[in-house]
């Protein structure tokens, strides 16, 4: 199907026709274009949900230039200036004063790190309704849980940067969670803190893998998630597989080549994405104190707590999986258990791909077993996201227990129910709705 | 020394709920008016400059608000020499921390960071600079509602006046100040427009150029949505 | 695994000696770059004692000193508070104070050397935060009605009475850590260093 790499661009004898010759004799240019766009068949039936991949790989690269820009400025030290206030901390309102335009870039930068969320929980949630995890897309998306938990990482280690009260507490919280690990937990936090409190070290830490480490791991994941679906071919919101019907050619009789047609459509999106972040950067770039945190105003301050401390949104629905294990077990402490279970929340879309038993991908083919407990499924992601906002009181402890408990029967037991649903036919062929 | 650190943690809570509830008062809105904006800069270094610092903030950017170099360099320019100076003090903060229990904080940015969900930041500064009282267990000798126990005595009381927490905890002005309740209340809501303001100097612009943005951005949907169109109508 | 004619036997022992050798060797480089993410010797080295003078602090009141970048508060209780520890042992979950959270000068009813002057590190032992000081009794402090002062974790609700003790059935395992310290006079306080020459 796609030209391979031995297949030379032959010049028509323009100025443009040589160049291209002479890199082709080279380097893979051509073919690789046509591999990934101009020879890439994607199935004609994709709907909005089909906007968030290319929409994450979007914000990825914004996330990277801004971020470049903002690295020239920003000094990762915790020690007080003549003022007294955290040198870390004054850099970043040095960006949003002195430097020329930094105020956008640090709202750009603030902005895409929930925007990527946003985008990444959509796109992932696409995935779920219509199978795209399923045979033969296992590898891609595990290689997107992957992203997922390194995104999550980037997160943590980008927002102890600008040192507020926030960003300080969030890790104390966090990082303190590690030496619940019985025998080594304590060796453990330590040795993550570089000190035996939170503090510079482990501000320049959390730089270096912010700025370096993780972004490198990122950029190669996503590389081999795009790589595996390209192998295999995207799924379709009807969740057939179009490379089983095809034209004499070889080509699906289902598939139109990404390029131009889904790069036109994408650029529709990415425009639309655009307007939508504009009016956060613009007009309310604290996001209602979501995306940009009150507290996070103060300078960190190690003898004081804030009344409340709660993580960025976009964890919240995990830290309530932790805030909801409350007994001990086998002698080990709650806390450990919380730990697990927070970490087991993530990694269980892992497991997804052989979990699911259903003879059809898509859910508009899957019987309303699937629609009713994907449905409670969903509410129940919003309450535990809820909750980790709100201080833990008994009541919505109890609510978030429920939570958790359907959290994780939802997957475990979807072997079970996934094979009882009642399906309906799948199509030959993809339908437009 | 006392109650140190107190200072930070009256931002209000929102989990132990008895008491925590937080009613605050609306502060008028000051932003894009240059008089009052410059009157609460007159007020602000001032009153709250001797033990405050704005250290982000450079007395030159208050050309934001109408001021030229000149203005500030005879008026306002107490506490620098140049004016591309930031709004430092020259209290050391090892002292100010003796004199008061707590530095005080840098104000920069307070008009951020005392948003909660009971109102803005600058709800909170205009209630909280109101509403100081009389309290002799305190060492300053005041207290205040929305910040229960705080360092800072009623800098600004010979305008105010005094008040005290009657039985029905409201507050009584018992002896009147040099203002007026509504000329007080005045001269606090351009205070609070500044520090505002001084929040983020940026913004006014910043919502401006956002229409500009999204205009451009609906001309480009508008050019995108028709070249999608003009490519897909072979597709069906 | 036998070597039969197809195989290189000669070629097999080499290729898997050089690969564990490489490999060894490769874990052993890790070693340094692991290590250096250990606490430095700055860091080790940054734990000097402070000195308090708690002369002008209170009854009923408190004041917080920085030892080792963590806050230790310094308490000085009235007579009603230290009163009160006594009443509230079944509702705390080590109120002998068993658990080595206190040096052994400090393994008494009050937790302290002297019985008003109450030293703590004040954070919470479950995951860190700085507990909020609660002194009013009641239900003005917010806390539960019948309250007897004490502290209050913001981050998860734990609950510590005016000697750090920890309240049952609250996140937080153990009371809270009292640091070494001893007296240089009635007036000043040491932090991170006792008399036992630790």
């Amino acid at each position: 199907m796609a030209a391979s790499n031995f297949e030379k661009f032959k010049s028509d004898g323009t100025l443009l026709g040589n160049v291209t010759e002479w890199v082709d004799a080279r380097f893979p240019l051509t073919s690789m274009w046509k591999q990934h766009l101009s020879e890439y068949y994607a199935p004609k039936n994709f709907n909005f949900w089909y906007f968030f991949g290319s929409l994450a790989l979007l914000v990825l690269v914004m996330q990277i230039v801004t971020g470049i820009f903002l690295t020239m400025h920003y000094k990762p030290d915790a020690s007080l200036n003549a003022s007294g206030v955290p040198v870390a901390f004054a850099s970043v309102e040095y960006i949003m004063r002195d430097v020329p335009w930094g105020w956008l870039i640090r709202y750009m930068h603030s902005t895409g790190a929930s925007a990527f969320f946003i985008v990444i929980y959509l796109h992932m949630f696409r995935g779920m309704i219509y199978g795209s995890y399923r045979s033969p897309r296992e590898l891609t998306w595990l290689f997107g849980v992957m992203i997922f938990l390194a995104l999550m990482a980037e997160a943590f280690a980008g927002y102890l940067l600008p040192w507020g009260q926030m960003s300080y507490w969030g890790a104390q919280v966090i990082l303190n969670l590690f030496s619940a690990i019985p025998f080594v937990g304590e060796y453990l936090a330590t040795w993550i803190r570089g000190d035996f409190v939170i503090g510079d070290a482990t501000l320049n830490r959390m730089f270096s893998f912010h700025v370096i480490a993780i972004p490198f791991v990122l950029a190669g994941l996503v590389v081999a998630h795009i790589l595996a679906l390209h192998e295999t071919g995207s799924n379709n919101p009807d969740g057939v597989e179009i490379k089983k019907k095809k034209d004499e050619h070889g080509i699906p009789l289902d598939g139109i080549p990404f390029h131009p047609y889904y790069t036109v459509k994408d650029i529709v999106g990415v425009v639309v994405f655009l307007m939508v972040f504009s009016v956060i950067v613009f007009f309310m770039p604290e996001g209602g104190g979501y995306f940009l945190e009150y507290n996070n105003f103060f300078p960190a301050d190690p003898m004081v707590t804030p009344p409340h401390i709660a993580p960025v949104w976009y964890f919240t629905p995990y830290y309530s999986l932790l805030r909801a294990v409350t007994y001990p077990l086998f002698g080990i402490d709650a806390k450990f258990w919380g730990v697990i279970a927070m970490g087991a929340g993530v990694v269980i879309f892992a497991f997804l791909p052989w979990l699911d038993r259903s003879p059809v991908k898509s859910i508009r083919y899957r019987g309303p077993l699937f629609k009713v407990l994907l449905a409670i499924w969903v509410i129940c992601f919003f309450v535990l996201g809820y909750l980790g906002v709100l201080a833990p009181t008994p009541g919505r402890t109890l609510v978030s227990q429920i939570c958790t408990f359907y959290y994780f029967a939802f997957f475990l037991t979807m072997p079970i129910w996934s094979k009882l649903d009642k399906c309906k036919p799948e199509p030959d062929r993809v339908t437009f709705k | 020394m006392k109650k140190l650190f107190v200072s930070l943690l009256m931002a209000p809570v929102l989990a132990f709920a008895a008491g925590a509830e937080l009613h605050l008062d609306k502060a008028p809105d000051r932003s894009g008016d240059v008089a009052a904006l410059q009157n609460g800069a007159k007020v602000f270094i001032n009153y709250c400059l001797s033990c405050h610092s704005a250290s982000y903030m450079r007395y030159n950017r208050l050309q934001d608000i109408g001021l030229t170099d000149d203005q500030i360099r005879e008026n306002l320019l107490f506490t620098a020499d140049k004016v591309g100076e930031p709004m430092k003090i020259s209290m050391r903060r090892v002292e100010a921390k003796q004199w008061f229990g707590a530095a005080p904080p840098d104000l920069t940015v307070i008009a951020r960071a005392r948003a909660s969900e009971f109102g803005s930041g600058s709800d909170w500064l205009y209630t909280y600079l109101r509403t100081f009282f009389r309290d002799d267990t305190r060492p300053t000798g005041w207290n205040n509602t929305v910040f229960a126990n705080v360092g800072m005595p009623h800098v600004l009381w010979e305008l105010q006046g005094e008040q005290v927490m009657g039985e029905d905890h409201h507050l009584k002005l018992v002896k009147p100040g040099k203002l007026t309740l509504e000329e007080y209340d005045t001269m606090v809501a351009d205070l609070v427009g500044f520090l505002k303001y001084m929040g983020e100097p940026v913004g006014e612009f910043r919502k401006s150029l956002g229409v500009a943005v999204l205009l451009v951005l609906a001309v480009l949907f508008v050019l995108s949505y028709a070249l999608k169109r003009e490519f897909w109508k072979d597709i069906h | 695994m036998s070597c039969d004619e197809k195989v290189d036997c000669g070629r097999r022992r080499l290729l898997v000696a050089t690969a564990a050798a490489g490999g060894a060797a490769g874990v052993v480089a890790v070693v340094p770059f692991v290590a250096s993410m250990l606490p430095s010797e700055r860091a080790k080295s940054a734990g000097a004692p402070v000195e308090a003078d708690i002369s002008k602090l209170a009854p009923g009141e408190m004041m917080t000193v920085e030892w080792r970048g963590k806050p230790v508060w310094i308490i000085h209780r009235t007579k009603e508070m230290l009163d009160g520890l006594a009443k509230i042992g079944d509702k705390l979950v080590d109120p002998q104070s068993e658990k080595q959270m206190q040096p052994e000068y400090c393994k008494n009813e009050y937790r302290s050397i002297k019985p008003e002057i109450m030293v703590a590190v004040g954070i919470c032992t479950h995951l860190g935060c700085s507990p909020t000081e609660k002194f009013k009794t009641g239900a003005e402090s917010g806390v539960e009605t019948d309250w007897p002062g004490g502290f209050l974790c913001p981050c998860h609700g734990s609950t510590f009475d005016l000697a750090g003790r920890v309240y049952k059935n609250k996140p937080a395992p153990d009371n809270l850590e009292v640091p070494p310290y001893k007296y240089l006079s009635d007036a000043k306080i040491v932090i991170g260093e006792d008399t036992t020459g630790a």
